[in-house]
């Protein structure tokens, strides 16, 4: 259990780094011509949809959104690390030919953005693929950097970053545990 | 949501509700696979599955072999035929043998019940059945479940007729145990001859008079298939009275509800079990039971090589 819990991000704090990840998608993009959210399962797909949204309120255009999980593409099967639940992939459309804007709530080693990666592929070729993420917290054990970058927190590996989202699955706070 | 913690499937008798709801629920996650371009995930890459089946089979064979490829392992099979089984080589041999080449996961079917435990005493791999004698075939059961819930969203209250050769059927032990544990309420009927004596205590289940008793107001009715290679000739006069009384067609499922499905494990004597119309008709879900067999398969060899841990 942490003994020490910080406030990095509040409600209105997240919805800016959307808001500017949001402007930074339209601008390296020139618009949202060919341009889909695939969400990590789960908090990365919450993420994605708030993004959708918030691109909506900009451009008038609201990009697809997919969701995918990587369980089934980690790389440690097997060990205590990836007992959890297989989910769903979700992806109702091509990914053939698109620009794919991969979403994560927090990078860290950068293992299960590879994951991710594997698993986009199998399901077709996008012309490529851009990763946005709400918290940076380094550690990186592959050679794997974020395009749109909410937030950079340096922490150590005995401390842990945890996105808290509500009922209605809306990010409204990142902490910090020590 | 529970862990998975066995080494092996051997038998839903032996899993909680938890685990099998688990194993479903992985299942329908799999499924996604099975329905795009690229049907491959790289999973248990790495993993050796060998096939061991001393009865024939063609659809749980096949089944368990694309579930263990989609999911990147390397698979073996042997078969009676091959096997060193004709030349009297023991069980308990072969499957030495077999370890040796260091497999992962030994997937058996055998004609003995029980066999499967034999086994799993004597070797430190997972061992998955895929049927033994008239004991269990867990991978079916689950299957049919997972159909079930497709339909109907739930297993939970549903009426479930199974119909037949209730002595000689492991599907029937496998549904029975798995959907009584999920809520489900099971009346069996089938000849007299058929019926083993204290079936009753397998689970909460309700033995009829009659099929017509059974699927009366039935959400799901499973047919079995007469098992001739098991039963001999002497448990019915001839397959068609069996039709006459324990056959469904397209009359007597009228008194089940009118949106029941129609289940059958296969293969299927037409014309004895079932009626080819009803076979062939709106209600029968009998080839999505088999495009289901390939993600429960898939859920199950996963499942035993995250169970291998503990």
């Amino acid at each position: 259990m942490a003994d020490e819990k910080t406030v990095i991000l509040d409600n209105s704090g997240i919805k800016r780094a959307l808001t500017r990840i949001s402007h930074e998608i339209l601008e390296r993009n020139k618009g949202l011509d060919d341009v889909v959210l695939i969400g990590i399962r789960s908090g990365g797909a919450f993420l994605a949809t708030e993004l959708a949204a918030t691109l909506e309120d900009i451009e008038g255009i609201k990009p697809a959104v997919g969701t995918v999980d990587i369980t089934l593409y980690r790389d440690d099967v097997g060990s205590s690390q990836s007992r959890q639940p297989v989910g769903r992939t979700d992806i109702p459309f091509s990914v053939e030919n698109k620009r794919v804007v991969l979403v994560d709530d927090v990078l860290c080693t950068g293992r299960t953005i590879r994951a991710a990666m594997d698993a986009l592929m199998d399901h077709g070729r996008p012309r490529c693929i851009q990763l946005a993420v709400l918290i940076d917290r380094g550690h990186r054990d592959l050679p794997i950097r974020a395009d749109y970058v909410g937030r950079n927190v340096p922490t150590s590996m005995k401390e842990n970053v945890q996105v808290i989202f509500d009922a209605a699955n809306h990010a409204c706070e990142v902490l910090l545990e020590k | 949501m529970a862990n998975f913690k066995h080494k092996d499937i051997i038998a839903l008798q032996d899993l909680t509700k938890q685990e099998i709801e688990l194993l479903l629920s992985t299942a329908e996650s799999m499924r996604e696979i099975n329905n795009r371009d690229i049907k491959k995930v790289p999973t248990l890459r790495g993993k050796t599955i060998v096939n061991l089946f001393y009865e024939s089979s063609t659809r749980t064979r096949t089944s368990f072999e694309l579930a263990a490829k989609r999911l990147s392992a390397d698979t073996v099979n042997i078969s009676p035929s091959t096997s060193s089984a004709t030349k009297g080589e023991t069980l308990a041999d072969t499957a030495l043998n077999l370890l040796a080449m260091k497999p992962d996961i030994i997937v058996m079917r055998h004609s003995v019940s029980g066999s499967h435990y034999f086994l799993s005493k004597k070797l430190p791999c997972s061992i998955v059945n895929a049927g033994d004698g008239v004991h269990e075939h867990p991978s079916q059961g689950l299957l049919d479940m997972l159909t079930m819930k497709d339909r109907f969203g739930r297993l939970d209250g549903l009426k479930v007729a199974i119909v037949g050769d209730i002595s000689h059927s492991r599907v029937a032990r496998s549904n029975i145990q798995g959907l009584t544990k999920l809520g489900s309420q099971v009346f069996l009927a089938g000849p007299p001859t058929m019926m083993p004596p204290g079936v009753e205590r397998l689970g909460n289940v309700t033995v009829c008079d009659s099929l017509r008793e059974a699927i009366q107001d039935a959400d799901v009715v499973m047919m079995l298939r007469i098992q001739q290679e098991r039963q001999g000739k002497t448990l019915m006069p001839n397959a068609r009275e069996y039709a006459r009384y324990f056959g469904l067609n397209p009359e007597n499922l009228k008194l089940a509800k009118p949106d029941a499905m129609v289940m059958h494990p296969g293969p299927i004597n037409r014309g004895v079990e079932m009626a080819s119309s009803v076979v062939d008709g709106d209600q029968s879900w009998i080839l999505k039971q088999v495009e289901n067999g390939v993600a429960v398969r898939m859920s199950m060899l996963y499942h035993v090589c995250e169970g291998e841990l503990e």
